[in-house]
């Protein structure tokens, strides 16, 4: 009779705690919508999970409904309508096609896709997920919105020789979980390199735009000139010293104690990742977190300058930085947590390519609003008021106070910045 | 999820005899030590929302700290940045006019590179936030520019009378008497510099501005010479503003002409 009432309260507990758990788990999963079966609602937590929307919707227009321009140093590719209009977009698909073209890389003729569409991540995801996609996407209000002919160089233009490139650097095949690690694990890294496409960005593409499939070491994204920082537990810029929650915070919320995103990683938190279950953030964050370190992608030729050259950048930048930076981002470069990031230790102000800290100066901006984080705080954009040497002294004091130890920035490295479209 | 923990606590420890923990005197009996750990564990789910609100280093919760970064260019208190002709006022205008901007630069139908790149994100609610913030603050205004009388006198002619052959309405058949405009939705033209007015009706003549549908001053810009443009900004750039500076009412005045997005 002692033990009775202790194994009572035990289970009294165990109950109450999963009881929250359930609850917490059943709340931030999918929801039918009115009118929207539970496959449907899948499919479109899948959908999002994948953030098809961010290249099939141009800005103003329909949701899905296609006709972004997605320039590649190859040319020029439109995405397509993905609305089930019959005429124009996938009204007509079988669940077959859809499938070939998300696992295969095939268009619904049987050509080959353009690897614009991460088709080498998405044939990772499982049928039973793609047909949840399909069911969504079909569920949706057709758009009539004839698609736009791609502009591809020659010899870019001719899709029969991607043959090539698929035989380099293709591989079909669903993810086969791991099975000498978690659940958790796994789920992070099937959400990572199939669905989340991570490494989209994530990695250096090599000159006929192909990445490894698991690389997450970090590249230059072709184009646009932002630098999508290595993902790997490399100690200096990887997420290997980060711990499991600040990593969750920031892909839900946008910002966490020691960041905020910024760049093209903005829609990806915005249209995708602040409607992620905790569940699923953390499992890539396990994910990300144990991935080994590579050698992070070669950087640009850097000039070496003197050390009356360095000096003179620095206390250049110095002067700007207590005159302009110095209320949010603080005396100690320490920043305030959620609002201003921390510049001393910052792995995107670290990184060899200064892309990041030079654009982001000359540019500024928010972190994007979300449920989370709802009004961001911004920074100004100091493009108009700054000369190249002064943005490269104050990057290049960013970069060497605080016991950082990066790069001097050249003026014209800032200079080459100033050209690429912002928005 | 309650009633079905209670169902099932009912069905599965119904009968079970309530332990006093409070007045036993044994502390170490199993049956206190788990009503505690089910305190805790309850308790450590609202722990990190105090360790939070304890930090130190936190950024005031302030709409004007959240946008330091629109006052580079627009000036602290919205009043336009002096030196630079171009960065318009945005204080005191009606905040259905600013929410329209907002709005329209962040889906790209306002054409402004920086301006779409920094709202591109922002949700309805801050950019409705940001408008209202706006809406309510009085800097001083800038002194009035001079030009020359000819030019001045034109562009006084077309601003208050406009041209009814041309059908061109009055500036101040909208914009008011006082050029302060009318709430919610019509921006008032003082304190608005020569190259700011003469590039948006510029911009309107040419396609590259445009209202919601009907638009107005998109058909009116159309109506205006360029050498009319430069009379009319001109002279809005000359006029100093009076004490009274806030917007009208809404419908203190009849509009002339149907015009979207200001009701």
């Amino acid at each position: 009779m002692k033990f009775r009432l202790p194994v009572a309260y035990v289970a009294l507990t165990i109950i109450f705690i999963s009881g929250f758990a359930a609850r917490d788990a059943v709340s931030a999963g999918p929801k039918p919508k009115p009118g929207q079966s539970e496959f449907e609602a899948r499919g479109e937590y899948l959908t999002t999970m994948g953030d098809c929307i961010a290249c099939h919707t141009v800005r103003g227009g329909k949701p899905f409904a296609g006709g972004l321009e997605l320039p590649t140093p190859f040319g020029k590719l439109y995405a397509p309508n993905i609305t089930p209009d019959f005429e124009t977009g996938i009204g007509g698909w079988t669940s077959e096609e859809f499938w070939r073209a998300m696992h295969q890389g095939r268009r619904r003729d049987g050509s080959f896709l353009y690897p614009a569409f991460p088709f080498n991540n998405y044939t990772k995801v499982t049928r039973e997920d793609v047909n949840a996609i399909y069911a969504y996407l079909l569920s949706l209000e057709p758009v009539n919105n004839p698609n736009r002919k791609n502009e591809m160089r020659f010899p870019f233009n001719q899709r029969e020789l991607l043959v090539g490139w698929r035989t380099l650097y293709f591989r079909e095949g669903e993810f086969k979980p791991d099975p000498k690690e978690s659940a958790e694990w796994n789920r992070g890294a099937y959400l990572v390199d199939g669905l989340g496409h991570c490494n989209a960005c994530h990695a250096n593409r090599n000159l006929l735009g192909a990445v490894a499939e698991d690389d997450v070491s970090g590249g230059l994204i072709p184009v646009q000139n932002w630098f999508a920082p290595s993902l790997d537990s490399h100690t200096e810029t990887g997420l290997g010293g980060w711990e499991l929650d600040e990593i969750v915070e920031l892909l839900k919320t946008g910002v966490s104690d020691r960041a905020a995103v910024f760049g093209p990683m903005t829609p990806v938190v915005a249209h995708s990742l602040q409607y992620a279950t905790d569940s699923d953030l953390r499992a890539m964050a396990v994910y990300l977190k144990t991935q080994a370190e590579r050698a992070p992608p070669p950087g640009p030729t850097q000039m070496k300058p003197g050390v009356a050259r360095i000096t003179q950048l620095m206390t250049k930048g110095k002067e700007i930085y207590d005159k302009l930076c110095i209320d949010c981002h603080k005396e100690n470069g320490k920043g305030v947590p959620r609002a201003y990031p921390h510049l001393a230790g910052n792995r995107s102000i670290l990184m060899e390519f200064p892309i990041n800290p030079i654009r982001m100066t000359l540019v500024g901006g928010f972190p994007p609003s979300t449920k989370g984080n709802p009004r961001p705080y911004g920074m100004p954009p100091f493009g108009h008021v700054l000369n190249d040497e002064e943005v490269a002294s104050v990057v290049t004091y960013i970069r060497r106070s605080w016991g950082n130890k990066a790069h001097p920035v050249s003026p014209s490295e800032v200079n080459n910045a100033r050209g690429v479209p912002i928005d | 999820m309650i009633s079905t923990l209670d169902a099932l606590g009912a069905r599965r420890f119904g009968g079970i005899e309530p332990v006093d923990c409070c007045t036993n005197a044994r502390p170490r009996d199993w049956r206190c030590v788990f009503p505690v750990i089910f305190a805790v564990t309850l308790a450590a789910g609202i722990w990190p929302v105090h360790a939070q609100s304890a930090k130190q280093n936190t950024a005031p919760d302030t709409i004007e700290q959240r946008l330091l970064a629109c006052a580079m260019c627009h000036g602290e208190q919205g009043e336009g940045l002096r030196g630079n002709e171009y960065y318009p006022r945005l204080a005191g205008k009606p905040a259905g006019y600013l929410f329209n901007q907002l709005y329209r630069f962040r889906e790209t139908y306002r054409k402004h590179e920086m301006m779409s790149y920094m709202l591109r994100f922002l949700s309805d609610d801050y950019l409705r936030e940001m408008a209202e913030y706006y809406s309510r603050l009085r800097p001083p205004y800038p002194p009035p520019t001079s030009a020359p009388e000819d030019l001045l006198s034109r562009g006084k002619k077309l601003a208050t009378k406009g041209d009814p052959s041309r059908e061109i309405p009055a500036c101040t058949a909208c914009h008011g008497e006082k050029l302060t405009g009318m709430e919610p939705a019509i921006p008032g033209l003082i304190g608005l510099r020569l190259r700011y007015i003469s590039s948006q009706m510029g911009a309107w003549k040419t396609g590259g501005r445009e209202a919601h549908s009907p638009d107005c001053m998109g058909q009116i810009a159309s109506r205006l010479t360029a050498d009319d443009i430069s009379a009319i900004s001109a002279w809005l750039a000359a006029q100093p503003a009076s004490s009274d500076t806030l917007p009208l009412p809404a419908n203190s005045l009849k509009l002339p002409m149907k015009c979207g997005g200001v009701q």
